[in-house]
């Protein structure tokens, strides 16, 4: 029986949620937004070390020049994303966190210069080589994680890989930058998993796609069949359900098996590769390109919503202006989509590498009232958790107990929160009461 | 968005798919009025100054209570849904005075003693009916079949449960009467098939879980029919229907997860049986929820859904 009909029969859990797709931008083809006069490039845009800053005030710098080197093994460098003179080196607000962190401020010369780019042949380079020019590029994972891709590329000897799965199923509402670049950019893509598929050696990858995107998973195909890979590529559609491109839930459904709890995805033999992180690493190494853009959406509220090959470090209110502007009423910013995304307090705050939409939207203020124990949460919780037990416990400031409940578990995706009648800030908890219990210091 | 726009920071997700406390009592709320609606047919205009009184009674305590524990009054309609299942569980002729006793205990002691909707253990409803039945057995005994017209006064009978009435009938007929009503009971327990259409309202807008009622029902059924008794006859007598379909499905007073919910469908289908057939009282409906909800807290620490990756761990693993 196929699982849609399980759920229905309530069998199994439906483990996930069905938003609205609110795809708006969907037929607009990727446009090169205008290049900003100034630019903000906060030193920590990836999960790991920040970047040090390698410029000082008043230097002069090119397009893709290295400002910042890698803090550690996970760090990555970052690069200047337009030409001109670095005006100062100043605390900015993190887009991610909101927290004050290290920032160097570009002033545009207005000539968009670049470096000098050294392309190179794939097939004639060592595996070594592929992954210091990936690191070199500065990429991280672009759909949203911003995880630094040579790390996921150098899995420790003692794992074997099998297998890459190519993540566009950008499952989140409203965001379409990957199902653009899926139509637009597709032998990019694919150069770029073969390039992933020779550094891993792997002979197997999953392409996958929720199928409410038709046309990218034809236009996939196609192009798979036309290409040539060390292995077998297929492209699989699956369903569309939040959060789909979740790396756990992505495996299970493209693999059937189950990451083990507190495990990485390469314990069960695969590496996820979102499909703009393949764009930037064929970027990388044929044209021999650091990562300085990326196709964002801008959605929402705004006159006309598009997607947006913009430079990182443009300000979100200069990519709103260039999409018509944002609707008098809207009174939100959020960076990602909206179940997941991060809300912004100041609109000129700068796009970085993992910002794959900015949504205008208004806001919706919502009273919290007592649980009521409907257990919907525990229905549509992806990981199999019980996120009114969090909600619980944080009340109660039993934080030791959270882990009795799996907290670590949690990916945050919100499905709990999305359908709470009690209309309870559920990951709200969850993230307090996951820092909490660190500094409780139970594990 | 021009740079001074003051923005509001919330916290993840910013979409919500428009669920609310109150929709989902509403939606019980209409459920109910089909039982609610039979039994004024079945028992008269005098089911509707229970319900008044009753619903007066329930909204005036929640209100005073959440004065009392300084907290928000908040109309989400469960202390409506409280009080039309209480009157609903009582006999047809219940003095108004007993109904608004009954139903300020339900408010008062059930939900808000514990801490208001969502913490307290025992379905209110349930809960005031055993209070009332404890404290005021002698004068809620006196069972009346349905009445003639709207506003006719009742004739005492014997309910289908109790041994002297079951014989008076033929098979076929005792099966219609019960399966539309027309025979004595609770206000609101007599019509399976009312009860039946509030049932289909619930599980089509997805507020119960089919498991409940069809396991309640089928352990009844199944226990019944091994004891040798009428399976037919005891799951339509008496009050299982409203309560397999509104009460065992309380989400406050029955386990989170769907096995959970299971097991204690079937824990109280075997009480109900017990007590039907070994018990002092006719009914066993009322205490066998009662009873299971006290054991709603023990289930849900066990039975939890299957954890994404779960790896068994060895107690060496765990200390270190």
């Amino acid at each position: 029986m196929n699982s849609q009909l399980l759920v229905r029969l309530g069998l199994v859990r439906p483990a996930g949620v069905h938003p609205p797709a609110r795809k708006l931008a969907a037929e607009q083809a990727i446009e090169r937004a205008q290049l900003p006069k100034t630019v903000i490039l906060p030193l920590q845009q990836h999960i790991g070390a920040p970047a040090k800053a390698v410029v000082k005030r008043g230097d002069e710098v090119k397009v893709g020049q290295m400002i910042a080197e890698a803090g550690g093994f996970v760090s990555v460098p970052i690069h200047a994303t337009i030409s001109g003179i670095v005006k100062q080196l100043a605390t900015v607000a993190s887009p991610i966190t909101g927290q004050p962190v290290l920032g160097v401020i570009i002033e545009s010369d207005g000539k968009d210069d670049w470096i000098d780019l050294t392309p190179a042949d794939p097939e004639g380079l060592s595996t070594e080589e592929i992954i210091n020019r990936i690191k070199g590029a500065g990429i991280v994972g672009m759909g949203g994680a911003t995880f630094p891709t040579h790390v996921k590329l150098s899995p420790p000897p003692e794992k074997s890989i099998t297998s890459v799965i190519v993540n566009g199923a950008e499952c989140e509402p409203y965001i379409t930058a990957d199902d653009r670049l899926m139509l637009e950019e597709t032998d990019r893509i694919l150069i770029g998993l073969k390039i992933v598929m020779r550094v891993l050696s792997v002979e197997r990858a999953y392409v996958a796609i929720e199928e409410n995107k038709p046309r990218a998973i034809a236009r996939m195909r196609q192009a798979v069949e036309k290409a040539s890979f060390p292995g077998t590529v297929t492209v699989e559609a699956v369903p569309a359900k939040y959060p789909m491109g979740a790396e756990k839930t992505l495996v299970k459904s493209i693999l059937g098996l189950e990451v083990p709890e507190g495990g990485l995805p390469m314990d069960v033999g695969t590496v996820i590769q979102n499909v703009a992180t393949l764009a930037a690493v064929a970027d990388a190494i044929t044209l021999g390109k650091p990562l300085v853009e990326r196709v964002v959406t801008v959605t929402g509220l705004v006159g006309t919503p598009k997607n947006l090959l913009a430079r990182f470090g443009t300000s979100a209110s200069s990519l709103i202006e260039e999409c018509g502007g944002a609707d008098p009423s809207a009174d939100e910013l959020i960076f990602g989509g909206p179940m997941m995304g991060i809300a912004q307090s100041h609109v000129a705050t700068p796009i970085i590498k993992g910002t794959n939409c900015i949504l205008v939207k208004m806001s919706d203020v919502r009273e919290e009232h007592d649980c009521i124990r409907c257990g919907r949460c525990i229905e549509t919780c992806p990981m199999g958790l019980m996120p009114l037990m969090f909600v619980n416990l944080v009340k109660k400031e039993d934080y030791e107990s959270l882990a009795d409940y799996h907290i670590a578990n949690c990916v945050e995706c919100g499905a709990c929160a999305y359908g709470c009648p009690a209309k309870i800030p559920i990951v709200s908890y969850i993230k307090t009461g996951k820092v909490e219990l660190r500094k409780a210091g139970v594990k | 968005m021009e740079n001074t726009k003051r923005l509001v920071l919330s916290s993840a997700p910013h979409l919500h798919e428009g669920a609310s406390i109150k929709r989902d009592m509403y939606i019980v709320i209409l459920a109910l009025l089909f039982p609610t609606a039979g039994a004024v047919y079945f028992f008269g205009a005098y089911v509707l100054l229970m319900l008044a009184t009753a619903l007066l009674c329930a909204i005036l305590t929640e209100y005073v209570a959440k004065w009392m524990r300084k907290r928000p009054f908040y109309m989400d309609g469960s202390a409506i849904v409280t009080a039309i299942l209480f009157v609903l569980v009582m006999p047809p002729r219940t003095p108004l005075w007993i109904v608004a006793v009954g139903s300020i205990f339900c408010i008062a002691v059930a939900k808000e003693m514990f801490g208001g909707l969502g913490q307290n253990i025992f379905n209110p409803a349930l809960a005031g009916r055993a209070f009332a039945s404890l404290s005021f057995a002698g004068a809620l005994t006196r069972w009346i079949g349905p009445v003639a017209s709207f506003m006719a006064d009742g004739v005492t009978t014997a309910t289908p449960l109790s041994e002297s009435f079951a014989t008076a009938l033929s098979r076929g007929e005792l099966y219609r009467a019960l399966f539309f009503g027309n025979v004595a009971g609770s206000v609101g327990e007599t019509s399976a098939l009312l009860i039946l259409i509030g049932g289909v309202i619930l599980l089509a807008f997805g507020l119960i879980k089919w498991q409940v009622p069809v396991f309640y029902i089928g352990t009844v059924a199944l226990l019944s029919f091994l004891l040798g008794q009428d399976p037919l006859f005891q799951i339509l007598a008496g009050g299982l229907m409203l309560g397999a379909f509104f009460m065992a499905t309380d989400y406050v007073t029955s386990p989170l997860t769907t096995g959970g919910k299971i097991i204690f469908a079937v824990g109280a289908g075997v009480l109900v049986v017990l007590i039907r057939t070994w018990g002092s009282m006719p009914e066993g409906v009322c205490y066998s929820i009662l009873l299971m909800n006290a054991f709603t807290p023990l289930i849900d620490r066990y039975v939890r859904p299957k954890l994404y990756g779960y790896v068994k761990r060895t107690n060496k693993e765990e200390a270190s």
